[in-house]
């Protein structure tokens, strides 16, 4: 099991100082509050499988996510990619080239996370070039176009501007400038949350179709137990911080063992209908 | 036979643009009866807010209703929809806190909304608004906290309150829990379900989640690039879908019991078009499997429930 791992996360942790400013505490005379929204959490994903957290608002989910990509400092913990230390406590964050173009995340709104003022394929080539991946002009050109064909796009999109796409076009471009930087791993957090169904479904068999074909392993983020089932192998349920039950996806849905979780998939609405049987 | 609660015939809406007009609703008609929960269905931009802000006359300029009624008790209310709103239709949106002020208490808030619209003195209103949050299930004793005080949920509660206190016969309720915890959601829409059920109020619940639609709803409404395209009861439409559009979003959303990790899940081909650019004919005609030569120049009139050529024994083509 162990070797097979890609992602390897132990004893995650990271506080957040929550008190009132500096002088306005000393007129009060309050004290300093810490918030904890991750408690020494531990989980590990194998290569190609996708592992999904969820858990009610609050509970740390995208702050495990921020940690993993390295946009936040955990307080303690380690996180090892491939076997390869990303963070520990002695070295901190390990300044990795190679590392940070392995790791990707796609955000719930594909509106804020596209620059509004660049086309398409100047959005793609930016990890080209950041990453120098490519030297020659007409080689990156052929590589964007390949991007917008493996998400369902066109070559003459590169041309447009994200404003001129629908919701759902505009996550595939988000999903293709993840791809973009050949990644063996990405984080998608609420990645159709934004979406309407019908969309949603063209994104979540897109994931899966590049899951299948590039090997690529997942940390899913989503609070609709419905799309946790249709993504992921194993899931992590978490609640203020902890990780208070981790199993397959199969066992775990419909045996939980948590109360927690039981009251999670109490309240998820069931909808009956559907034509989906797998 | 009596007139239904609520009557919507042919309503249409427009927004004029310098060289053309955009038809936001094309002759969308549903009635509603005391008590009843109707959904209201659709992708992002199909129409279902501003069904709601037609009926409630919140449509924001240059937004016309074109043509069209809307009756209420057999009385008309378009054109003057301002002396039924907050008395008689209430609105509950999806972030509480633009239905709340933030600096005033809510125990305040739920008095002078009695007040305004019920023959009350201060003290009745006080114990109503007293009343009204146990309905809720808010201790009275928070009467005197401001909305910041309270959760997410709590706040949401605290909307039902104040849309319930005028006692009105119908409430419209546009996304009021997508901003909610599933825990959270769970407990506010059996809650306006069943206040809603006891008062004989009817709501209109405008959702794009059909889970939420599933649970809380009696009929559903199915809306598409501005058009009607099904109605029926919740368990019917969900169980056997007829229109092609409807049976794509059944068949699209995951269902809990019966998906895994190798579920492939059908999907619908291409988007809605935009209201600037709608096809001729069926307006769904471009993404629709069983499309026929009919539906690319006519659009079905909606009949018995569905607007398809496949249903529509008149339709030249059709049988
Ligand atoms: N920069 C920060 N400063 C202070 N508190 C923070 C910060 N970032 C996150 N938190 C707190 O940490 C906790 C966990 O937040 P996080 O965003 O990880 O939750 P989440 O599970 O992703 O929730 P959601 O489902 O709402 O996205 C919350 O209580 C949040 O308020
Ligand atoms: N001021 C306006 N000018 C032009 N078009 C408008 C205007 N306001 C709304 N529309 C259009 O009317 C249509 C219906 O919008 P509506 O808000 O009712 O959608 P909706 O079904 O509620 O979608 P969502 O699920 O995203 O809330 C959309 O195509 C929208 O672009
Ligand atoms: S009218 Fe024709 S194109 Fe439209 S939904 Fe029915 S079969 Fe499809
Ligand atoms: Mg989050
Ligand atoms: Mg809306």
């Amino acid at each position: 099991m162990a070797d097979k791992a890609y992602l390897q996360v132990s004893g995650l942790s990271r506080h957040f100082d929550i008190s009132d400013p500096f002088l306005a505490r000393l007129l009060t005379g309050g004290a300093r509050r810490k918030l904890t929204a991750v408690d020494n959490v531990s989980f590990s994903i194998e290569r190609g499988q996708t592992y999904a957290l969820v858990g009610e608002s609050g509970s740390g989910k995208s702050t495990i996510a921020r940690m993993i990509v390295g946009l936040e400092r955990p307080d303690s913990g380690s996180i090892r990619f491939d076997g390869r230390t990303a963070f520990d406590e002695r070295q901190g964050q390990v300044q990795d080239n190679s590392l940070r173009q392995n790791l990707q995340m796609v955000f719930q709104s594909p509106y804020s996370s596209l620059n509004p003022r660049w086309r398409v394929g100047d959005i793609l080539m930016e990890p080209i070039r950041a990453f120098d991946l490519i030297a020659e002009p007409q080689a990156r050109r052929r590589r964007v176009h390949e991007l917008l064909d493996q998400v369902g796009l066109s070559a003459q999109d590169a041309q447009r501007y994200p404003h001129e796409f629908s919701g759902g076009q505009r996550q595939r471009i988000s999903i293709a400038r993840a791809l973009a930087s050949n990644p063996q791993f990405i984080v998608c957090d609420e990645p159709t949350s934004a979406l309407d169904v019908s969309v949603q479904a063209q994104v979540l068999n897109l994931l899966k179709q590049l899951q299948r074909d590039l090997q690529l392993t997942y940390l899913f983020i989503s609070h609709d137990m419905a799309v946790v089932r249709v993504m992921a192998h194993r899931i992590g349920v978490l609640k203020n911080g902890r990780l208070v039950e981790e199993n397959a996806a199969g066992p775990l849905i419909d045996a939980p063992q948590d109360p927690y979780t039981r009251m999670l998939m109490e309240s998820t609405p069931r909808f009956a209908g559907g034509g989906a049987t797998g | 036979m009596t007139a239904p609660l609520l009557d919507v015939s042919d309503l249409s809406v427009e927004f004029p643009q310098r060289r053309r007009r955009l038809q936001a609703l094309d002759r969308i008609s549903f009635t509603l009866e005391a008590g009843e929960v109707l959904g209201f269905v659709g992708e992002s931009g199909a129409g279902k807010s501003l069904t709601g802000a037609a009926i409630m006359g919140l449509l924001e300029p240059p937004g016309r209703i074109t043509g069209g009624r809307i009756t209420l008790q057999g009385q008309r209310i378009d054109g003057r929809a301002e002396t039924v709103r907050g008395r008689r239709i209430g609105m509950i949106f999806q972030d509480p806190l633009t239905s709340l002020n933030p600096l005033r208490t809510v125990g305040d808030q739920l008095v002078e909304t009695i007040q305004i619209h019920l023959d009350m003195d201060a003290d009745a209103a006080a114990v109503r608004a007293g009343e009204l949050l146990d309905e809720v299930g808010i201790d009275r004793s928070r009467i005197g906290a401001y909305p910041h005080e309270f959760s997410g949920g709590m706040r949401q509660r605290i909307v039902i309150a104040l849309a319930l206190a005028p006692e009105p016969e119908l409430i419209i309720a546009d996304e009021p829990t997508t901003a909610l915890d599933v825990s959270i959601q769970a407990q506010v829409l059996a809650l306006l379900r069943r206040l809603c059920k006891e008062r004989g109020a009817a709501v209109i619940l405008i959702t794009h989640d059909m889970g939420v639609i599933a649970e809380t709803t009696d009929r559903v409404a199915v809306l598409y690039a501005g058009r009607l395209v099904e109605t029926g009861h919740t368990a019917e439409v969900i169980s056997a879908p007829r229109h092609p559009y409807t049976r794509g979003l059944m068949a699209a959303t995951p269902n809990l019991d019966h998906v895994s990790v190798d579920t492939v899940l059908p999907q619908i081909p291409g988007s809605m078009p935009s209201l600037a650019d709608l096809p001729p004919g069926c307006r769904f005609h471009p993404r629709c499997g069983d499309v026929m030569p009919v539906c690319r120049r006519t659009a079905a009139s909606f009949a018995e429930g569905v607007a398809c050529h496949l249903y529509n024994t008149q339709s030249p083509e059709a049988g």
